[in-house]
């Protein structure tokens, strides 16, 4: 691990102005669960951590007009334990409890997981996002059992975050804050595959900090996600449904069925919605759906399985959501 | 932990101060029509900045104050270990996964090994060092002892840690709850069920032994 300053700022504007233009010059520190595995590993190197767990602004879990209020820094405990959260979003309970070691969920922060960078073990051993070597992907031939069936581009690692299918399922934002100014993404559009080496895997830039999550109400809707492990113990889903259903009387409205651990991106599966709107949800509409939302997948030379377990995840997650009434 | 009178607060190192820093940072976002950002930096002084080199950090032990000279970027794992002697908890993966140098951080189960010591500052860290006093030890501990709970003993502070933090929130657990409660910790050997039986044993003697 190369030696940083240690910055510990206690206002948004102190912290700002601690980062720099590249990720060099300044890393953001919040549960670092995963940021420092980075540090000792030599993938991250900055020269100054930027402590933001000490900025109260980022904390706390809020009720607001249209829905609630994360602050960024709030611990995937806190939020499991949060009243507001469970009162409506069983969803983001169900992937909170998935991060099954009590010392993540003390530790790891919501924008954390956000933020998390990919479990790739070729972007983990050093070649980069798109695990490129002398011009050629290392994935396509080479260990990709645990790699995207949805790849975009040269991108074939997967999205790491828990969070992320459930809250693009519910439409939530997240919040981002610089120097000049403060501005709101959907999280649906927070996460980007990159192109070429150098590019990132979320739209947020090295000199900005995502200070809170906006998720509407989720009143008159039903939500679920569920998620396929390998193991009980602490590991990274396999493949991740997330549901999010407007409900009219028993049939669906509106449904929003998303992916996750599946591609570079949360997968938004649009066919499924579609097929899903008008109908009440029985175990054939809720298999339909999954074999609509796993129509368009690629999966790589090992990875053909994570095919079947998305499919499965989706009927899962549509008949966990309508469960009990 | 944000006060601005705790120790290890230096000025920033030669060569790496905060304003060359940051005029560096306002060539891009000057381009971007931005410059709030230098003029603040012009005129705000210097901020909580500590390093590159060490700098004395002050912990809360098992009650006790200590003070360690340690650089930024050393973990508390590494400072208890190499500095204080303070061993009980161990270094296996040094990634955050296995939960063998798991201590109790302001209540709370986490893994000393990915928490930097300068970051630890103004908390009580319990490690298994204070569970025991003398011939007095916590339940927990002879529970471990009487159900098999370890064979090579390597994750077992980690364990006993990880179970006594589990048992402060959930002083009346099911089997089932244990299970989950110690998702935080591998054991290599496989004693599993001897420390679930153990925790369950724990509890029970915490009780004041009224339903063993």
């Amino acid at each position: 691990m190369q030696a940083f300053e240690f910055a510990n700022p206690s206002t948004l504007q102190e912290a700002l102005g601690l980062l720099g233009a590249n990720y060099s010059d300044a890393n953001i520190l919040a549960g670092g669960t995963d940021e420092l595995s980075l540090l000792k590993d030599n993938i991250h190197h900055p020269k100054r951590l930027v402590n933001i767990k000490s900025i109260k602004a980022l904390g706390g879990i809020t009720k607001t007009a249209t829905g609630l209020r994360v602050g960024a820094t709030v611990t995937v405990d806190d939020l499991m334990n949060n009243a507001l959260v469970r009162a409506e979003f069983p969803s983001l309970i169900s992937a909170a409890r998935g991060i099954s070691s009590p010392q993540i969920r003390n530790m790891g922060t919501v924008g954390g997981d956000l933020t998390l960078r990919p479990r790739c073990w070729y972007f983990r051993n050093g070649f980069g996002l798109l695990a490129m070597k002398e011009g050629k992907s290392l994935v396509v031939d080479g260990q990709n059992e645990y790699h995207a069936i949805f790849p975009e581009g040269l991108a074939y690692y997967v999205s790491a975050s828990s969070f992320a299918p459930a809250l693009v399922a519910l439409g939530a934002k997240v919040k981002i804050a610089s120097a000049t100014g403060v501005r709101e993404v959907e999280v649906a559009q927070f996460f980007l595959a990159p192109k070429e080496r150098g590019q990132g895997e979320s739209d947020i830039k090295p000199n900005e900090i995502l200070t809170e999550i906006l998720i509407p109400s989720a009143k008159g809707s039903k939500n679920a996600i569920y998620e396929v492990r390998q193991k009980e113990a602490l590991d990274w889903p396999l493949a991740a449904a997330a549901v999010s259903l407007r409900m009219k009387g028993n049939s669906v409205e509106s449904a929003r069925v998303v992916l996750g651990h599946v591609g570079p991106r949360p997968v938004l599966a649009e066919a499924a919605g579609k097929l899903l709107a008008g109908k009440s949800i029985t175990e054939g509409v809720a298999e339909e759906a999954g074999k609509a939302a796993v129509a368009g997948a690629k999966p790589l030379s090992n990875n053909g399985y994570k095919v079947q377990l998305a499919q499965v995840a989706v009927k899962r997650a549509l008949l966990e959501a309508v469960k009990k009434a | 932990m944000s006060s601005k009178k705790e120790p290890g607060v230096q000025a920033p190192k030669k060569g790496f101060s905060r304003r060359g820093f940051l005029h560096g940072v306002g060539i891009t976002s000057g381009a971007l029509g931005a410059g709030i950002l230098e003029q603040e930096a012009a005129a705000a002084p210097p901020v909580n900045v500590t390093g590159l080199g060490e700098a004395p950090v002050t912990l809360t032990i098992n009650g006790k104050p200590v003070k360690v000279n340690v650089e930024p970027r050393t973990t508390l794992l590494d400072a208890m270990r190499d500095r204080l002697e303070i061993t009980g908890a161990k270094r296996v993966c040094d990634r955050g996964t296995c939960g063998a140098c798991t201590v109790i951080i302001g209540g709370k189960v986490m893994y000393s090994c990915t928490v930097l010591a300068i970051d630890a500052q103004g908390k009580d860290i319990q490690t298994i060092e204070g569970l025991s006093n003398g011939n007095k030890m916590h339940p927990i501990i002879p529970a471990f002892a009487n159900n098999d709970g370890l064979q090579c003993g390597y994750c077992t502070s980690g364990f006993v840690m990880a179970s006594k933090g589990f048992l402060d929130r959930n002083p009346n657990p099911t089997y089932e709850q244990v299970k989950a409660g110690l998702g935080g910790n591998l054991c290599r050997c496989g004693t599993y069920v001897g420390i679930r039986k153990a925790v369950l044993e724990a509890a029970k003697e915490l009780k004041g032994g009224k339903n063993a």
